[in-house]
């Protein structure tokens, strides 16, 4: 491969700037697009250079939204994403992994069958439960709340899964020493295990924040009051709300702004990868 | 610091597998004792139902004049050195030491008095605020061993701490190990199935096999006086001859197998008491041929063959021994020297 094949070499990257131009493309268009006025897209040709009109979309688009079809200005539908995605990351974080705790060090009867029980789960995703689940949630009142739009979606077999597996590597001796040390199992596994785990916290951290980011049917039923409306959902609300013309270019800034926190997420945890990779504790 | 006892003890993990039966062992205040036997023989075992890491399912085990079958190991005062050290990776080595410490409600002062101590005296202070990962593993096992005497438990356990360091290493551990006992006198348990360390470390060394006492002695009455032809065999480097009758019972030793205890069939040889002349005292002669002939300075050994069955029997010599490979010599026993066996009971005869 070290081969020094000048066509090939025009080739292999002819086809990787081709690639990347078509992951690229449709985000340049929605930056762009974020920039010019309502009234350009309504001529039928996608601007392809930055306009001037920046600045005031992205207030409008924040401040306002499109109030005129009843949705909420952007930074609360922001905000409620946030919460609601924090709510699920935190929550799904913190009981897979006292469950995958439980499963591992713990000797209790039917610890096999509770962990095949949470496994199997793993092939039930949200929207094939959703039927029940929303019959549950709205028996129990949570419909419109953030209880309801974070709640129901906690429950992970997927981390709890991959917790196990990283326990499990974790060497006996290291109970043992505890043991030995005076800890007992809570002081074994915040003293111990939660620190060794921290780059597999923060991994899973990104991955279920970007999932809770993006959750779309789930806020869509159960949230009729605007109060609660999610990001990922606004923009479809945005689009077919009012009987207007869809406002192309503050549906693309409201999608630009929509896509910047999980990079945010993702720069912010990149640091704890690298340093967890870099200094493998084991 | 307190006396250990152990009573009756066994093991039975699930399956029925009896990893250790019959364990009848006091051990006084202070005493270093080693545990030694072939892998698989129970040894971790023992020990670790005496750290409470393993529980007991027959007899009794008493710390200090108190029965600690059922405490927890942070309660039975305790501390343990593991094979790979077991250190904390996420905690600098002031850490590792003082979180045992810390569990126990120390003052933040004592804490730090006691972690400076203890690191002074093996030498680790200059790595206080270093990882485990940036030590070696000569400093990892003075970490572990840190974090066990920082404590200043009743007793120490050790479970083959020396067997991931280097051979040089390892024998500078040892003496320090020893050293340090020494002074501290703390009730020691002591694994290992390295000859060396069972020999020079312990006040007594206790010798088991398939999860029972073989012998418990000082490593000298060990060697010179084997009470099992497992022991005989399985102390001393490099092993003991173990001669069948059939081989030693020739015309030549006729008048000296007389003069062996009744129902001695089998005769344990260490290679270090055969010779070449014939001694005067009563002896066994032994017609062989040279295998190999091995010069290691300080330790050189003679490879022979009995005849007329061939078995295989080793010699200590001195390095400029002049022996031809494949001729045939006489070498001798004395009487005096020998280790007579009963095979069928596997105990000495005299
Ligand atoms: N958890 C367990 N379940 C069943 N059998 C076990 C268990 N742990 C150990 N054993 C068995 O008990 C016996 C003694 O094991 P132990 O670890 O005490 O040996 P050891 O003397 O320390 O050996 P080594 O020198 O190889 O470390 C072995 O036969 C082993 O197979
Ligand atoms: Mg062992």
């Amino acid at each position: 491969m070290v081969e020094n094949n000048r066509w090939g070499n025009i080739l292999a990257h002819t086809l990787l700037i081709l690639g990347v131009a078509l992951v690229v493309f449709p985000i340049y268009v929605a930056i762009i697009a974020s920039t010019h006025t309502g009234g350009t897209f309504m001529r039928g040709t996608i601007p392809l250079l930055p306009g001037t009109e920046a600045i005031n979309n992205y207030r409008t688009a924040l401040l306002q939204g499109r109030s005129s079809a009843g949705t909420p200005p952007i930074s609360l539908m922001l905000w409620n994403s946030f919460v609601m995605a924090m709510a699920i990351t935190i929550g799904k974080l913190a009981i897979s992994l006292l469950s995958a705790f439980a499963i591992v060090y713990f000797r209790f009867p039917f610890r096999i069958f509770f962990f095949w029980v949470i496994f199997v789960t793993l092939m039930l995703p949200v929207e094939v439960r959703i039927v029940p689940t929303f019959q549950v949630v709205a028996d129990l009142g949570m419909l419109n709340s953030f209880a309801g739009l974070s709640i129901p979606l906690i429950a992970s077999a997927t981390a709890t899964f991959l917790f196990r597996q990283f326990f499990m590597t974790v060497p006996e001796e290291m109970l043992e020493a505890a043991r030995v040390d005076g800890a007992g199992p809570f002081k074994f596994f915040k003293d111990i295990l939660m620190p060794l785990s921290i780059t597999n916290i923060a991994a899973l951290f990104v991955i279920m924040f970007i999932y809770g980011w993006n959750q779309y049917l789930w806020p869509l039923l159960i949230t009729t009051d605007p109060k609660y409306y999610t990001i990922v959902m606004g923009i479809q609300r945005m689009l077919t709300g009012g009987d207007s013309e869809p406002l192309w270019h503050l549906v693309m800034a409201t999608v630009v702004m929509a896509a910047l926190p999980p990079i945010l997420v993702i720069l912010f945890m990149q640091r704890l990868f690298v340093k967890g990779l870099t200094e493998t504790e084991k | 610091m307190a006396a250990i006892k152990i009573e009756g003890l066994g093991k039975v993990y699930p399956g029925d597998i009896r990893a250790v039966q019959d364990i009848n062992l006091d051990i006084a205040d202070g005493e270093f004792i080693v545990l030694v036997g072939p892998s698989g023989c129970g040894k971790s075992t023992l020990l670790r139902m005496v750290a409470g890491l393993e529980t007991i399912t027959e007899g009794e085990l008493s710390i200090g004049n108190k029965v600690v079958n059922q405490l927890e190991p942070a309660e039975r005062d305790i501390a343990m050195v593991f094979q790979n050290y077991a250190l904390y990776p996420h905690m600098t080595v002031y850490k590792n030491l003082a979180y045992g410490l810390k569990n126990r409600g120390f003052s933040q002062q004592d804490i730090d008095e006691r972690v400076q101590n203890t690191a002074k005296m093996l030498e680790i202070n200059p790595f206080l605020d270093r990882k485990p990962r940036a030590l070696s593993g000569g400093q990892r096992q003075r970490v572990a061993m840190g974090r066990a005497l920082v404590r200043e438990p009743a007793a120490f356990l050790l479970d083959e701490p020396l067997s991931n360091l280097d051979a040089k290493l390892r024998v500078q551990m040892r003496v320090e190990i020893k050293q340090l006992q020494r002074r501290l006198k703390t009730t020691s348990l002591y694994v290992t199935h390295d000859q060396l360390e069972a020999m020079t470390l312990g006040d007594r060394l206790v010798v088991l096999n398939q999860g029972r006492i073989e012998q418990v002695g000082s490593p000298m009455d060990v060697y010179h006086r084997p009470e099992t032809l497992f022991v005989a065999e399985f102390i001393g480097s490099p092993s003991m001859n173990i001669v069948r009758a059939s081989t030693f019972a020739n015309k030549d030793n006729q008048e000296a197998v007389k003069q062996l205890p009744e129902g001695t069939d089998v005769i344990g040889v260490r290679p270090d008491t055969v010779v070449f002349e014939k001694p005067a005292e009563p002896h066994l002669s032994f017609d062989c041929e040279v295998k190999l002939f091995e010069p290691a300075g300080a330790e050189s050994h003679l490879y022979l063959h009995l005849l007329p069955d061939r078995q295989a029997f080793t010699m200590r010599v001195e390095e400029n021994t002049a022996v031809a490979e494949g001729g045939k010599i006489m070498v001798y026993a004395p009487l005096s020297v020998l280790h007579p066996f009963n095979e069928a009971s596997g105990r000495r005869t005299d």
